[in-house]
Formats: structure tokens, C-alpha cells, sequence
């Protein structure tokens, strides 16, 4: 345990490099067995306060640890991520770890298979230390809503780290690992890496498969790597992304070499800037450094023009109605038989439903239930559901007419920078108001890059969110390198 | 759309949704829901008349390469986890299959 006093301790680490991790490792100078030794060691230390991870997986871990280590000895060619350790949010499932998705209902749930994001990262060599803290289901802008607690912000403990991607976000900041996986529905990638101060990706709705993800929204959910630079971030989606015959929403469009795009400079790139998010309620801290972010990319050598996206009020009503509706279907699923939690007390089976749901969901999947069941229950389909699909579609067509005229659209990842633990948790409705910059993109499909620009003069970090077409992650990384460079 | 969700309302569409919530839970729960959906008759504010639904950005993304639609995978019988695998997971199992309490009241 650390000898200070909690309140001057210090959990804000940048974690190496990917590159200089992999010259290490392959020179033989750091062995990746002791490399993830030291890992847990500084997550045994900083864990406890931060409540990043749920869960360790250290056997798995280790023994991949030492395969690199064998492959490196021999002298033979190494994988990209080799001996990288990483975390994975506990929506995502892994063969014979626990994945509660952050809820009770799945407390003692080892699945008895990999989601293929994992497969992938193992593949590739990257070494799984853990399970990450999440909101219940994903649900959730501060990760307040997670059965086991609340991850605390390793720039600020007393403030929360963003949800629901929370302890993915702050293990990065805090370097508890030097990457790791989220998912993002309304933001939960993006808000969180913003208010940690480290690098989230949004990719394209299909980019990446989602096989053994836990499904809160399927329509809006993704898969995407929060990592502490720009390029490595690039590098961790090309590890992820491409066709999976697991799952059948995922695209076969090709892979590009997202982190040798990254290099490209990105000079002679139009970026859009949408008066509709610069508007009321926006920080006037978290202003200053977004105009900051974009006078930085206009002497980068691009073309700034205002863009108009005028429905972009209309989307948190419409993100609410669309993901709630799925979720009531999606949670359906748990119903005590196969999995999960059963409650004692039901002496017939739709009893025995309605108290293992009603005793292993949390008040807020409780609450988006209601609220999908209601919007899809007869007499209100049309006036809801179908009326939020229609303006779903105007929305993303809105984003295409503006891609015609710039190849990225930069603004605030969120309207604020990291509240207190506490400060919003007892109005739902001011928590989906949080959401208000990133469930444009979520509804729309297309893809983004949250990448840290400035900070507040608390401290607290402050995130650009670039946006960019379907498919075009390329572009959107070119973007946020430079604004990564110019260290706003 | 106007939202006015009453306690009965709670109650059914928990009943739709296996949810025994406790008397404690319906009151703040039928205050939050209305909330929200008053929030979301916003949307009202949108004449949508003509508008094709958009259900997930695959739609969109096929639209815009001319395609009919997205491709779907051939629907081919394939092996799943093994019983083995799977059953250990079960709360009630005789091995074979999942055990739950009875159906119908006698």
C-alpha cells in the first residue's frame, strides 16, 4: 500500500509507446512476462482506489506473457502487439473469466467462450491482464451505474472517469494497462477517454465484429480501443477491425493500415466545425481549448468551414427512444435458466423471471427497460419508436450532405469536463443530456476519434471529437494526430 | 405523443417486461418516465411525414454503394458450443437439460 495520503497520491501515468514496447520486447530487454508482473503490481497499488478492474486474469495472461517471451528468445518474428498488456471492459466476454457487464445478474457468470475482439487481440500477441469496470449494461455517462461500485477519475478520484467505457478509459490515464477495449452505444468510448484525458475510437457501425459483446443497443453498439496516443489507437483498430463470419452485421469493406494513414499529414484537409455544438450549455473552458484545437489544425495547413447540422438537438430524444427499445429486447435474455442469477424465492417459473430480474438488474436498466418496453408496447410504436427511426434517418443524412463538403467535422466531445462522483446521479434525464455531442454519431453509424485537447485550469482534460464518414477512420486519425502534435 | 404514465402504466409494462419492481420502486420510476418521455415529445417538433425509418447504418452505408442492401451470411447449419461447455453455467441442470420451477399453477 502507498505510504501518502490518498489525496496528494498521484495515479496519472503515460503509459510507453506500442513502438518502444515492441523494440523492447523484441531485443530481448524487457521480458513480457515481467512486463505484466509489473503491471499487476501497479494495479494492486492503484486498483483499490481507482476500481478500474473488476476482475484479473493472470494465468492466461502470464502463460501468453511467456509465449512471446519464447518467440522473442528464438529469435522469430513477433506479432504486432507482442507482450502488450492490455484490459478489457466487462461486457466482453472471455472463456472462463467472470463478465458481469458491471451487473449482478451476471456476478458469477464464466462464459464458456472468446468474443472475437479478444481472439484478435491474442492473436496479435496482446497479453489480457483483466476485466474492466463498466455502467451496468453499458448504461450510463459516469459509471456510478456498475453493481461494483464506482471507477473513480486518475486525474481527479473525487470525480467520475465517464461512463460506461470507465474503467477502460481510466486504466489508460492511470497506466494500469497501455491499452484497452470499450464499447460505445451513445458515447460510453468516446466521453469517457475525453474526461480521462487518453485517446478513444468510435469505429464505423460494422467495422468491427461484436460476437461475444454483451449486447445493450444492437442497432448502435460497437467495439473500439481506448489508447494513451493517437497512433496506437490506429494501430489497435487495425488489429480488431474486419470481416467476421460470427457475426453477421459485420462489414467485409476492407481493412485500411489505419496507423501508416495516421502518419499522413493532415494538411489540405477540410474540417467542418457545426455551430449547433458550440451553442448553449457548452463549458466555456471546454471552448476555449476546442477553438484552440482548431486554430491548431488550421496552421496545420486545413481548410476550416462552418457546417450546419440543425437537427442536432433532436438526437438525444431519439438515441434514448432507439436504444431503450432494443435494450428492452436485448435484456429479455436474462431470465434465469441458462445463466446468470436465479432468485430463490419463485415458486413458478414466471415468478422465478420476474424476482431474478427484478433482484439482479440496478434501478438504471431497470429504468431503460421500462422505457423501451413502454415505447414499444402497443398503441405507442408508431408515435416512438418508428417516429425515432425517421429521425434517425434525417440526422444521418444530415451528416452526409455536411461530408460533401468537408472530409471531418471536429467539435467538443462532451459539454463538460468530469463531474463529481455524485453530482448528477440522482436526475436520469441530466445524465442523457451529457450525451448530447456523441449520440449524433451513434444514430448516424459513422465513425470518430476522441483525442485529448487542453485541459481546463483545474486540470480536468478536455477532448476533441473528430468525426468522419462511414469508413473513413483513416481521415479521422490524420485529424487527430494533429492535433495530438500540436499539444494544445 | 404526449407522455402521461400513470402508476398503472408502470405496473403493466413491468409486467411486459418480468420486472416485479417493489411498491417503493413504481412511484419514482413513473416520475422519471414521464420526465423523459416529456422530454421526448420534442420530437414532435419534426414533420417526419415521408420519412423511410432508418433501423441500423448498414441500410445507409448500402444505399450510398448503390447495393440493394447489406449482405447477410448463407444460412448454413453449423455446430454451436458444446452441452459441456455450456450446462456448468446453469443455476437448476440435470446435465442434459435446464431444471426451472413449474409452469402452471394445478
Amino acid at each position: 500500500m502507498p505510504s501518502e495520503p490518498k489525496s496528494t497520491e498521484n495515479y496519472v501515468e503515460k503509459p510507453k509507446t506500442l513502438a518502444a514496447l515492441r523494440e523492447e520486447i523484441s531485443s530481448g530487454r524487457v521480458k513480457a512476462a515481467d512486463l505484466a508482473a509489473s503491471y499487476y503490481a501497479r494495479i494492486e497499488q492503484k486498483n483499490p482506489r481507482l476500481n478500474a478492474y473488476l476482475s484479473l486474469t493472470r494465468e492466461r495472461a502470464l502463460a501468453q506473457a511467456e509465449r512471446m517471451d519464447d518467440l522473442a528468445a528464438k529469435g522469430d518474428p513477433l506479432p504486432p502487439l507482442a507482450g502488450i498488456p492490455m484490459g478489457i471492459k466487462d461486457v466482453l466476454v472471455m472463456r472462463g473469466a467472470p463478465s458481469t457487464a458491471g451487473s449482478r445478474i451476471l456476478e458469477n457468470y464464466e462464459p464458456p467462450y472468446d468474443c472475437t475482439t479478444v481472439t484478435r487481440l491474442e492473436a496479435a500477441g496482446a497479453v489480457l491482464l483483466g476485466k474492466l469496470n463498466c455502467d451496468e449494461f453499458a448504461m450510463g455517462s459516469s459509471n456510478e451505474n456498475s453493481a461494483f461500485g464506482p471507477v473513480r477519475n486518475p486525474v481527479d478520484p473525487d470525480r467520475v472517469p465517464g461512463g460506461s467505457s470507465g474503467g477502460s478509459a481510466a486504466a489508460v490515464a492511470a497506466n494500469l494497462a497501455v491499452a484497452t477495449l470499450g464499447s460505445d452505444t451513445g458515447g460510453s468510448i468516446r466521453q469517457p477517454a475525453s474526461f480521462c484525458g487518453v485517446v478513444g475510437v468510435l469505429p464505423t457501425w460494422g467495422r468491427v465484429s461484436r460476437y461475444g459483446l454483451i449486447a445493450y443497443a444492437s442497432s448502435l453498439d460497437r467495439i473500439g480501443p481506448f489508447a494513451a496516443n493517437v497512433r496506437d489507437a490506429a494501430t489497435l483498430l487495425g488489429v480488431i477491425a474486419g470481416h467476421d463470419p460470427k457475426d453477421a452485421t459485420c462489414s467485409a469493406a476492407p481493412v485500411e493500415n489505419y496507423a501508416a494513414e495516421s502518419d499522413k499529414p493532415a494538411a489540405g484537409l477540410r474540417i467542418g466545425v457545426p455551430a449547433e455544438y458550440f451553442g448553449e450549455g457548452l463549458d466555456t473552458e471546454v471552448r476555449d481549448a476546442i477553438e484552440k484545437g482548431i486554430a491548431a489544425l488550421e496552421g496545420a495547413g486545413c481548410t476550416i468551414k462552418p457546417v450546419s447540422l440543425p437537427h442536432t438537438k433532436y438526437a438525444v430524444p431519439a438515441y434514448y427512444l432507439v436504444a431503450t427499445a432494443e435494450a428492452s429486447a436485448n435484456l429479455a435474455r436474462f431470465d434465469g435458466v441458462r445463466y446468470g442469477y436465479r432468485s430463490p424465492r419463485s415458486a413458478t417459473l414466471s415468478d422465478m423471471y420476474a424476482h431474478s430480474r427484478d433482484e439482479g438488474f440496478g434501478a438504471e436498466v431497470k429504468r431503460r427497460i421500462l422505457l423501451g418496453t413502454y415505447a414499444l408496447s402497443a398503441g405507442y410504436y408508431d408515435a416512438y419508436y418508428l417516429k425515432a427511426q425517421q429521425v434517425r434517418r434525417i440526422l444521418a443524412e444530415e451528416f452526409l450532405r455536411a461530408f460533401a463538403e468537408v472530409d471531418a467535422i471536429v467539435t467538443p466531445t462532451s459539454p463538460f469536463p468530469a463531474f463529481k462522483i455524485g453530482e448528477k446521479a440522482g436526475d436520469p434525464l441530466a445524465m442523457y443530456l451529457a450525451d448530447i455531442y456523441t449520440v449524433t454519431a451513434s444514430l448516424a453509424g459513422i465513425c470518430g476519434v476522441t483525442v485529448p485537447c487542453g485541459a481546463t485550469k483545474a486540470g480536468l482534460p478536455v477532448g476533441m471529437q473528430v468525426l468522419a464518414r462511414h469508413m473513413g477512420e483513416s481521415t479521422a486519425f490524420r485529424v487527430a494526430r494533429a492535433v495530438e502534435a500540436s499539444a494544445v | 405523443m404526449t407522455a402521461k404514465v400513470t402508476v398503472a402504466d408502470v405496473e403493466r409494462v413491468a409486467e411486459l417486461a418480468h420486472l416485479k419492481l417493489s411498491p417503493e420502486e413504481i412511484e419514482p420510476m413513473q416520475s422519471d418516465l414521464n420526465a423523459i418521455l416529456d422530454y421526448m415529445t420534442e420530437l414532435n417538433e419534426i414533420d417526419t411525414t415521408g420519412i423511410e425509418p432508418l433501423a441500423q447504418a448498414s441500410e445507409l452505408m448500402a444505399e450510398q454503394a448503390g447495393a440493394a442492401r447489406s449482405g447477410l451470411r448463407a444460412d448454413r447449419l453449423e455446430a454451436s458450443l458444446p452441452r459441456s461447455d455450456v450446462m456448468p453455467q446453469a443455476p437448476e441442470t440435470d446435465g442434459a437439460f435446464f431444471k426451472v420451477p413449474k409452469v402452471i399453477e394445478r
